[in-house]
Parts: structure tokens; C-alpha cells; sequence
């Protein structure tokens, strides 16, 4: 049988607190700030306290933070508190409409199981440099408000992600919100590989294009699991504008995002595998890209 | 440093109970050690096999992965709530009849996300391949369980399409 004691319970001992307001959660983490860890959706920290690779004094749980669920989509923005689910956003017909690829992104994110408690804060904040939506975060010039007891500022995402699991975030800071920009003039795509379904991805991409008769006017691409954090691949993205889209754009545009990243070689696939996933994710991508001018080749929908 | 415990009440399968408990204690082994529910399996304790899955509130979720202090006053529904001791929910009766478990450690994880699938009104595709994707089985080849999904999925179409008043007694 099971010993009463330390037979059953996996993570180190921590001290718990569950903050009713979020000014009480901003005044826990002035007091204790690198000493605490902040509990949203738990779906990364819970298995690092499993595993006793995270071992903090004090455990945030702000989930009974009135406020910081809420999911506006206006003009300008996407507006995902931090504590939105990330079947929230899955199922939202606004996000829908709005920025359809934050949805699809979302839906590559483990499983619905998993998805009904992730928060969006909570992914950005934990910055896995695999991760679906830094990349999405990325594509569209996004931001991360960061409250603390004394101010709130908002930090672009190229400040925010500094490198694998490290943000701009300090230890007395909460991530609040995450807004994700619209922009109407461009159509966005989420492609990524994995090994499974739900799996984190090898690569994954977000392309962004606006066309204008076949031709590119404007193109945005980022992609994810090619480097430390979110790259943006903006050689690739000015070599794709003033193009006319076909199989040698996209094969050249492929070529490109691969020589444009050194990503690391790890368990999952050498640094060269996953650069020769990148090129193909690109070159496909760009290859099945709707209204594109039909060259014979391939049949791409138009 | 000491544990620091808490009380926590929590309604299992419509029961009321609390007890204290450590604050690290994750739900998964609050249900089956402090509460005797062990019916809950717990596999790889860091949310990728899926078999430790309950409703909490209605929503499907890894217990293994939720601290039992953060359900106080919530209602968890576990596989002991599907149906009356000695009977099977429409659901197992399915996975019998389709031989849609073998060894049976995977299988109440993939029940409850069944039942709040059904709940949800998710499409029998869907039920295949995103809901059953969150649970990992080494016996069946997932072959069987798919069988018992449609098996079920049909069954919930007919009744839907059946005159009111005609339900079949539980």
C-alpha cells in the first residue's frame, strides 16, 4: 500500500496562495517575486512540479482572479486575457472572424483536454521556443501586457521572448493580457509538423500575404522550433514581396527560410532536419496558396 | 520546511466530501488515496497519456495536472459516476461490445472525455480522432474504441431522431 506520507505526493513542497483580487496576486508576487511561480491553466508547470524540475517556495494560483477572462476582439486587436482558455479561443466565433488563424494555431495545441484548461497567457508567458502561438505572435507584430503592483507596460513581442522558457517578464510582473493586432490587408496560415497530432511541432510557420493581381504586395512569416524563440523571417519576406506566386517562388522562398535559420539539434531532429522541414512547410505553403496565377504545374485552387 | 494542508471540499458523482489535505496533492491522487475513488488510473503523471482525465464542472481535464486545492467547491464527476454499481453506462456497454478495451488501464480516462464529448454535441469524426487523440491505449490498436464511438454515435442519432416520449429506460 500506498505510505501516508511521501509515497503519493510528486511535487516538492510549496506554499499556496489563491488571490481573490488581482491586486492581492500582484502584491504575492512583490513579496516573493523569484521565489513564486504563477499557476494558470498549470498544463506546463503542474508536469515541471511533477517531475521536481521547477521547485518553487510559492505557488500563484490566479485562477480565482475576477477579470482576467475576458476575450475582446474589436477593429484593432484581439484582446485575450490571461486566464482565456485556450478552448475559448478554439470555439470563439468572433476570434473566428477576426483572425481566423489564432483559432487554427490554437487547434494544433495537444489535445482538447488539454486545451480546456491552457490559457494564451500562460503559453506566451511560459515561452517554449516550439510553441504555436509566439510565432502567431510574431506574424502579426503582437504585444504582452505586463502588470505589476507598481505599473503596467506593454512589450512587443520581439522584446518579450529573450530566449528558451526566458521573457522580458519580471518576477513581480503577471502577464495580464496578450493582443494579437488585426490586419484585414493580410491573410494569414498556420502549417506546422509534428511527429503526432498535439505533439510540439519539429517547425511550424505563419505566413501572412496580401496579393494584388497574383503578385505579393506585402508578406509576414514567422515560424517556431527553429531557434531560442519566435523568428521572424524577414529575408524571406522581402524576397516574397513584389513577387508573383508559383512553384519558383516557393521553392526559392522555402530555400531562403532555411539558410535563414541555425535551429539546434536535439532529441526530436538535428538542426538540419528541422531546417529542411522549415523549407518544405515554406515552399508548400506558398505553393497552395489560394488566387495565385495558374502556371500549367501544379493546380493549385484559385 | 513543513506541508502546508488545507480543507477541501469537493462533490464527487453528486457526493459531497471534504478532507485536508497537502496543497501539493494533485487531484489524481486525492481521488484515489484520500477519497477511494480509484477508478481514476494514473499513468505518466504529466498529461500526455490521458487516462487520469475527469470532469471537473463539467470539463474534461488531466487530474494529474490540477492541484485538489484548486477544485474546492467544484463538482468532479469520475468513472465510478457512470452508472450504478454492477451496471454500464450505454457508453461501456459499447466499448464490450466493440472489444474496445483490453487491459482497461486507459479506459476510464477515455470514458469521461466520451461523456462530455457526447455532452458537447461533438460530431462522431471528431469524437474519433481530436477527443481519442488525447488519450494513449497500447492494447487496442484504438480500432475497437473507434468501433464503440460509432457504435454509440449511432445510437445517440437514432434516439435523437426517435419520437419524444420513446426514450428507452437507463
Amino acid at each position: 500500500m500506498f505510505p501516508r506520507e511521501g509515497g503519493r505526493v510528486k511535487p516538492a513542497v510549496f506554499s499556496y496562495l489563491d488571490p481573490r483580487t488581482l491586486e492581492e496576486a500582484l502584491g504575492a508576487l512583490a513579496d516573493h517575486g523569484d521565489d513564486a511561480s504563477v499557476l494558470a491553466g498549470g498544463q506546463s508547470l503542474v508536469p515541471l512540479l511533477n517531475m521536481r524540475l521547477a521547485r518553487p517556495e510559492v505557488v500563484v494560483d490566479v485562477n480565482r482572479v475576477p477579470g482576467l477572462d475576458a476575450l475582446r476582439v474589436d477593429a484593432g486587436a484581439v484582446r485575450v486575457g490571461a486566464l482565456v482558455r485556450a478552448a475559448a479561443v478554439e470555439r470563439d466565433p468572433a476570434v473566428a472572424g477576426a483572425l481566423p488563424v489564432l483559432a487554427e494555431a490554437v487547434r494544433h495545441i495537444a489535445h482538447p483536454q488539454i486545451r480546456s484548461r491552457t490559457t494564451i497567457g500562460g503559453n506566451i508567458a511560459h515561452a517554449d521556443p516550439s510553441s504555436e502561438l509566439p510565432a502567431v505572435l510574431a506574424a502579426v507584430d503582437g504585444a504582452v501586457v505586463l502588470r505589476s503592483a507598481e505599473e503596467e507596460r506593454t512589450v512587443g513581442w520581439e522584446e518579450f521572448f529573450v530566449s528558451v522558457f526566458t521573457t522580458a517578464r519580471e518576477p513581480e510582473e503577471l502577464v495580464t493580457e496578450v493582443v494579437f493586432p488585426v490586419r484585414p490587408e493580410l491573410e494569414f496560415r498556420w502549417v506546422e509538423f509534428a511527429r503526432h497530432h498535439g505533439d510540439f511541432p519539429v517547425a511550424g510557420v505563419c505566413l501572412g500575404l496580401s496579393l494584388a493581381d497574383g503578385a505579393v504586395r506585402q508578406a509576414r512569416l514567422a515560424a517556431t522550433g527553429v531557434g531560442d524563440r519566435p523568428l521572424r523571417l524577414r529575408e524571406v519576406e522581402a524576397a516574397l514581396t513584389g513577387s508573383v506566386l508559383g512553384p519558383e517562388t516557393a521553392r526559392e522562398a522555402g530555400e531562403l527560410a532555411g539558410r535563414a535559420v541555425d535551429p539546434p539539434s536535439d532529441v526530436h531532429g538535428s538542426g538540419d532536419f528541422r531546417r529542411a522541414i522549415l523549407a518544405t512547410l515554406v515552399r508548400r505553403t506558398i505553393e497552395s496558396w489560394p488566387g495565385q496565377a495558374q502556371r500549367g504545374r501544379k493546380g493549385a485552387a484559385a | 520546511m513543513k506541508a502546508e494542508t488545507r480543507e477541501v471540499t469537493v462533490s464527487v458523482n453528486g457526493r459531497e466530501l471534504t478532507r485536508r489535505t497537502e496543497v501539493r496533492t494533485l487531484l489524481s491522487d486525492f481521488l484515489r488515496h484520500e477519497l477511494g475513488f480509484t477508478g481514476t488510473h494514473v499513468g505518466c503523471e504529466h498529461g500526455v497519456c490521458g487516462a487520469c482525465t475527469v470532469l471537473v464542472d463539467g470539463v474534461p481535464l488531466r487530474s494529474c495536472l490540477t492541484l485538489a486545492v484548486q477544485v474546492d467547491g467544484s463538482a468532479v464527476e469520475t468513472v465510478e459516476g457512470l452508472a450504478p454499481e454492477g451496471e454500464l453506462s450505454r457508453m461501456q456497454q459499447a466499448m464490450r461490445d466493440e472489444h474496445g478495451l483490453q487491459c482497461g488501464f486507459c479506459t476510464p480516462g477515455i470514458l469521461m472525455s466520451l461523456l462530455a464529448a457526447e455532452r458537447d454535441g461533438v460530431s462522431c469524426e471528431r469524437a474519433c480522432t481530436d477527443v481519442l487523440g488525447g488519450h494513449i491505449c497500447r492494447c487496442t490498436g484504438y480500432q475497437g474504441i473507434r468501433a464503440a464511438i460509432r457504435l454509440r454515435w449511432a445510437e445517440l442519432e437514432h434516439e435523437a431522431a426517435a419520437p419524444h416520449g420513446e426514450e428507452t429506460p437507463a
